[in-house]
């Protein structure tokens, strides 16, 4: 085990981390303001990588396809949200949670129904392909790299955008009571629009970028979606510094746990059953940290008491 | 849920043995929606292709989507077997699905034909009479790639898979070939779509080659994250990688990689010939070996059918037994526990104008049976 190893992996789990983070931090964004459990948040980041694999299929430009996938999922999000969700606010979390998944439904079906089973082709581009050289010798994808640096961005402007502008008051004072900015004047249907909006359009960007290193298919989404609720319900929900820190913390943990405890396993097993013993209790591991995250805090790190 | 109905009519009716012939019923479940649809949907069009160009009457073929779920997938098989009174089913792509419908199916009576899944638990201990598998027994491609790995001068392979039973299926055959050392042997999730981690093992352990099995979307992730890290190690995997479906979203990241399969486009017979042409009119694309399997299956239900009913089921199961059809493979035969004997060939990614697909460069194992064979008492 060498350090440049250990270093690489963590550089793995802070990109698993940020990509994560764009995910959750929609996802808590609704809930935090509109109370809503949106399954279908998946969904937009699937469109977000088809749109870019189709812009990027055209214009050959990948810059062009992460301002498609932005546009595509806001687009696709504030539509959602106008002709579905709206309907939903004051129907119980039951009701969302099946509206929201036969949106999913209807999303994968439409979206195989528009470009047929077969995953497409996003790549990387030239001028980010390949590896570059960090201090202390690791060799690291230029790309993953570009990634960690977006994620952390956009980390850092929505930061801003919540804690120092005329939106960010009116979505904190919608977390905290939606009745009375309504009665203060804030036309909160509009705000609504825009947070899901915003929320879909940071899915739908992590859904190009990384279809660009993965296969961008239908029911891509689902699998991501799964672990941003782990993440918010560490994080607590609506908070999005928990978003970030709990994004953080499951990459982290995924990551060095996929990696490590095959290798724990291998001091007192054979190869072949620790590398199966150690995959299947890694895979657990996240869960195992949310469990341990709401024994001690049941509202999740940054949650409210309420 | 997609119910499609296929009653195969054909023209003109030879009045004497169509008349007293019951219908024969083929239940189809198979994955048509969500990741790995593309499966499903190439081996259903590979056998309904099968079946159109016979054209007989009195086959119905119900095709279901089991969404790659299992309890879909049971409940579907029961609903098929118990109130439509399927006579033969077929379609299953993934062994954990295999595992969870083939035993229960074949206990009560009906004749389950594999077109794609194989595990090793249904070639050896829990073989069953009316259990065929038409495509291969998962270790089969991978011990294939073993011993071409060997002839490749290969020393210190670095080898991974998904968690499940076919992943384990193909490191076991992968090693039981294979001779030289392993730098490494990791299982991943099923369904996982990055592989960072495992690039930077790999990276790290002083490997000379990489085996991998990562069927569907997986195998694009693995391959393109692969080629972006600059580890430069050559590549060989079994054809579930590399299959027409998939090689357009991978790539030049998969030019010139090693993989092997039971069957290719370039096979030289002319049931071959003939399939991947009219595949190619009928669907506009080239047929992957998944199309094949789907095809070989529904040939051989076919060629079982002309012979004897399925009710008459000692009759009927000699008839598969007997694998009397033209298989594009070319040559075709059937075990003892009903999984095929096969030569298995070596492939290399190749460009052809602007579409990528494999080219056979070699024949990796000639005649090739399973391992599991003894452990069936049947």
């Amino acid at each position: 085990m060498t350090y440049i190893l250990v270093l690489e992996q963590i550089l793995n789990g802070l990109q698993l981390g940020v990509m994560l983070f764009l995910m959750a931090a929609g996802l808590t964004l609704v809930f935090g303001v509109m109370g809503l459990i949106n399954l279908a948040h998946g969904s937009l980041y699937m469109v977000g990588a088809f749109a870019a694999a189709a812009v990027a299929g055209w214009t050959g430009s990948f810059l062009l396809a992460l301002i498609a996938s932005l546009a595509a999922a806001a687009a696709a999000g504030a539509l959602m949200e106008l002709v579905v969700i709206r309907r939903l606010y004051r129907r119980d979390h039951l009701d969302q949670v099946l509206a929201t998944f036969a949106l999913i439904l209807i999303f994968s079906e439409g979206t195989r129904w528009l470009f047929g089973s077969f995953p497409l082709f996003l790549d990387v581009p030239s001028y980010l392909s390949g590896p570059v050289s960090l201090p202390g010798g690791i060799e690291y994808p230029l790309y993953r790299l570009t990634i960690i640096l977006i994620g952390l961005g956009i980390a850092a402007g929505l930061f801003l955008l919540i804690a120092r502008t005329r939106i960010g008051i009116q979505i904190r004072a919608g977390e905290a009571d939606r009745e009375m900015i309504a009665a203060l004047g804030v036309d909160i249907s509009k705000l609504y629009t825009l947070v899901f909006a915003l929320g879909a359009a940071l899915a739908g960007l992590a859904g190009a970028l990384v279809g660009a290193i993965q296969s961008v298919q239908v029911g891509m989404g689902e699998p991501v979606l799964i672990l941003a609720f782990v993440v918010i319900v560490i994080g607590g929900i609506g908070s999005i510094k928990g978003a970030l820190a709990g994004a953080l913390l499951v990459g982290m943990t995924d990551t060095l746990g996929g990696v490590f405890l095959p290798q724990l396993f291998a001091l007192f097993l054979d190869p072949a059953s620790a590398a199966s013993a150690g995959a299947s209790l890694a895979s657990m591991l996240i869960y195992i940290l949310m469990a341990a995250i709401l024994l001690v805090r049941p509202s999740g790190l940054y949650g409210g008491s309420a | 849920m997609k119910t499609i109905r296929m009653l195969a009519m054909a023209a003109a009716v030879p009045a004497l043995a169509a008349a007293a012939q019951a219908d024969t019923k083929i239940g189809m479940i198979t994955t048509l929606s969500g990741g790995g649809a593309g499966l499903g949907v190439d081996v259903r069009d590979g056998f309904m292709l099968a079946i159109e160009q016979d054209g007989r009457e009195g086959v119905e073929v119900v095709i279901e989507d089991d969404q790659r779920k299992p309890e879909a997938a049971v409940q579907i098989a029961d609903r098929m077997i118990q109130s439509e009174k399927g006579d033969i089913m077929t379609g299953i792509i993934w062994s954990n699905l295999a595992m969870a419908v083939v035993p229960a199916a074949t206990a009560q009576g009906v004749f389950y034909l594999s077109p794609n899944a194989g595990p090793s638990a249904l070639a050896g201990k829990r073989c069953h009479q009316n259990y065929f598998n038409v495509a291969w027994q998962n270790d089969n491609l991978h011990e294939a790639a073993g011993a071409y790995a060997n002839e490749a001068g290969l020393k210190n392979s670095f080898i991974l898979a998904p968690n499940y039973p076919a992943g384990q299926d193909a490191l076991t055959g992968y090693k039981r070939m294979y001779e030289g050392e392993l730098a490494g042997e990791i299982y991943t999730k099923l369904g996982q779509t990055d592989y960072a981690a495992e690039i930077a093992q790999i990276r790290a352990s002083g490997a000379d080659s990489v085996y991998f099995f990562l069927p569907g979307g997986m195998g694009i992730s693995f391959l393109k994250q692969y080629a972006g890290s600059g580890v430069d190690l050559p590549v060989v995997g079994p054809a579930f990688s590399f299959d027409q479906g998939i090689l357009q979203a991978v790539g030049d990241a998969a030019l010139g990689v090693k993989n092997t399969s039971q069957w290719n486009k370039d096979i030289d017979n002319e049931a071959n010939a003939e399939f991947v042409a009219s595949f190619q009119e009928k669907y506009g694309r080239l047929p992957s070996l998944y199309a094949s399997q789907g095809f070989d299956t529904a040939n051989l239900i076919l060629s079982a059918l002309d012979k004897a009913e399925p009710a008459d089921q000692d009759a009927f199961r000699a008839a598969l037994k007997a694998a009397d059809f033209a298989s594009v493979r070319g040559s075709f035969k059937f075990g003892d526990n009903h999984h095929p004997i096969q030569d298995i060939y070596v492939r290399e990614v190749i460009k052809e104008g602007d579409v990528f697909t494999n080219k056979i460069i070699a024949t990796g194992l000639k005649d090739h049976a399973d391992a599991y064979g003894g452990e069936c008492k049947m």
